[in-house]
């Protein structure tokens, strides 16, 4: 019993992780542009298949890495050139579907390039499970979440001690007010989407040895990592980690205890409840922009 | 007037949408002076303010700073260039510390004089050292608006933009704020004052400016514009 259910949360919170670096993306770029970027499950898949590609053209494994998360973050600075911007003055749900075009074209140049097949690579320190009360763990998840963990603080340490990031935030809570203190709100809205590319990806890089990857493996962890978000109340990073550790656990649970036929509706039941509830999420305290 | 212009504006017009909200204004300012600018609601005062910051388009007409055509820069090169701006309503950053919200006034100087400058703003609002460590929504109003104030100062202005600093304060803040204006004007600041309160601005000023509708319609030393007539039964109340 015990073990069962150790087992479930254990592979819940790995992918909850992940999920928690994709809401904490959509949420920087939210609170940067009030844009939910509909593309942050593309850079999750670039993450994975960018790394496979690196490594099947004969890179060690940590520069593979290294280079799609920084690719990742490339491709985030040419969304904000080339489909955000030029939009200028667009209303949010214009740039909203501007960011689903843009997910299409990034799945689609990825399936040209790299194909459609399922890929992994090793992982990172072998898959000889470690044995906890029973249930099993691999040592991926050990990575997945120490690095989930380190990144989360070094956000947190970013936003609350240096002044590019109080300057990001500055510009969430007022626009204007950043603008007139001399913040290039622009500059604020490339930077925001480069991090929440380079987190996406990292997000994919670590979980790609326990789940694989493919090119299509955006959309549904873009969707989740959305869901996620608004559970920790859109805007709110915290919120944002927590709500994809409960996604993750709510979705895992409900594959071992029912039936992994409903794993991805989980997320889906999850948030009518909530816009239903608490439609400010767990942890909102503002207004959500309508979307 | 031998002085250099610090600001010289001319036939300014900005619109929202279809809507005109200035008319080719023509203003100038020049260096060292204190100049107030006095209207009625919805004059069009803030939004040549707005537009002075670059934050809304001018549609027409130029904006030279210290002879230097910037009518066309984006604001953050303008506030590096030294035209900060104390915005109408305050527009504090809520969530973050006071003292925060003085650092991100700095945004433009990076670290250099910065410790300096934050000891200059406590000396000028003591309350907001007492208080710097709490965020900026748990001030009062009145020193709300000491922040902001102290926020623009905080960018090191050559042209100090301030948006009706007295309104909705008490009469005491009020005096208060006055008081500091009139320190800042000692020092040698460039400054463009908008007020309601045309009486008290044009008090303290070298030079005013009536503005109606988005036009200029009078403009002169402060002190004569006080004995106008017709300044003194459209916003004196006399
Ligand atoms: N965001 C906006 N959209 C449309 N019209 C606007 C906007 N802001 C201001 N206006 C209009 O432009 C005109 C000038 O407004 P502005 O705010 O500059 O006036 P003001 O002199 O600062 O008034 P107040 O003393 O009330 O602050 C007004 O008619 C106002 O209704
Ligand atoms: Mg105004």
């Amino acid at each position: 019993m015990l073990s069962e259910f150790l087992q479930f949360l254990f592979s819940g919170v790995t992918v909850g992780a992940t999920y928690a670096l994709a809401a904490l993306g959509f949420t920087l770029i939210y609170n940067a542009s009030h844009v939910i970027n509909f593309a942050q499950g593309e850079f999750i898949m670039l993450g994975g298949m960018l790394t496979v590609a690196g490594v099947s053209a004969g890179l060690p494994l940590p520069v593979a890495i290294a280079l799609a998360i920084a690719a990742a973050a490339v491709v985030g600075m040419l969304v904000v050139r080339f489909a955000i911007q030029p939009a200028k003055g667009a209303d949010v749900v214009s740039l909203i579907i501007i960011t689903i075009g843009v997910s299409l074209v990034v799945r689609g140049l990825t399936q040209i390039s790299l194909g459609k097949g399922t890929h992994s690579f090793p992982a990172f320190s072998g898959s000889e499970p470690l044995h906890v009360l029973g249930a099993t763990l691999l040592p991926q998840s050990l990575w997945v979440l120490g690095v989930t963990a380190a990144v989360v603080a070094l956000l947190g340490w970013f936003f609350s001690r240096t002044l590019t990031g109080k300057a990001i935030l500055a510009t969430a809570y007022n626009r204007l007010a950043a603008q007139l203190v001399g913040i290039s709100t622009n500059k604020v809205l490339f930077l925001s989407f480069a991090l929440s590319a380079a987190l996406g990806a990292l997000g994919g890089v670590l979980v790609t040895p326990i789940t694989m990857t493919s090119a299509d493996v955006g959309i549904m962890l873009g969707l989740k990592g959305f869901v996620a978000a608004v559970l920790g109340g859109l805007g709110n990073g915290l919120g944002a980690v927590v709500g994809g550790l409960l996604v993750g656990v709510a979705e895992a649970m409900a594959a071992g205890y029912i039936s992994s036929a409903y794993k991805d509706a989980v997320p889906f039941v999850m948030i009518l409840f909530l816009l239903f509830f608490l439609p400010r999420g767990l942890f909102g305290a503002r207004v959500t922009e309508r979307v | 007037m031998s002085k250099n212009l610090t600001l010289s504006v001319q036939g300014l017009s900005a619109h929202y949408g279809r809507i005109q909200a200035l008319s080719g204004v023509d203003l100038v300012i020049p260096e060292g002076e204190l100049v107030a600018l006095v209207g009625a609601n919805g004059a069009g005062k803030s939004t040549l303010l707005r537009t002075l910051s670059g934050v809304q388009p001018a549609s027409a007409g130029a904006i030279l700073f210290d002879g230097v055509d910037i009518t066309r820069l984006p604001p953050h090169e303008r506030v590096k260039r030294g035209i900060c701006q104390s915005p109408e309503g305050r527009q504090v950053f809520g969530p973050l510390s006071i003292e925060d919200n003085l650092r991100l006034g700095a945004y433009t100087h990076g670290r250099q004089g910065v410790e300096e400058d934050l000891g200059r703003m406590f000396d000028l609002f003591p309350v907001l050292q007492e208080k710097r460590r709490l965020p900026a929504g748990t001030l009062s109003g009145g020193q709300q608006q000491m922040l902001a104030m102290a926020r623009a100062l905080m960018g090191r202005p050559r042209l100090l933009l301030l948006d009706e600093p007295s309104m909705g304060l008490a009469p005491l803040l009020v005096e208060e704020i006055f008081r500091v204006i009139v320190r800042l004007k000692e020092t040698g600041m460039t400054i463009l004052l908008v007020e309601q309160n045309a009486h008290a601005a044009l008090s303290i000023a070298d030079d005013g400016y009536v503005i109606e509708a988005g036009r200029i319609i009078l403009s002169g030393p402060g002190r004569e514009l006080l004995e106008n007539e017709a300044v003194q039964k459209a916003y004196l109340g006399v």
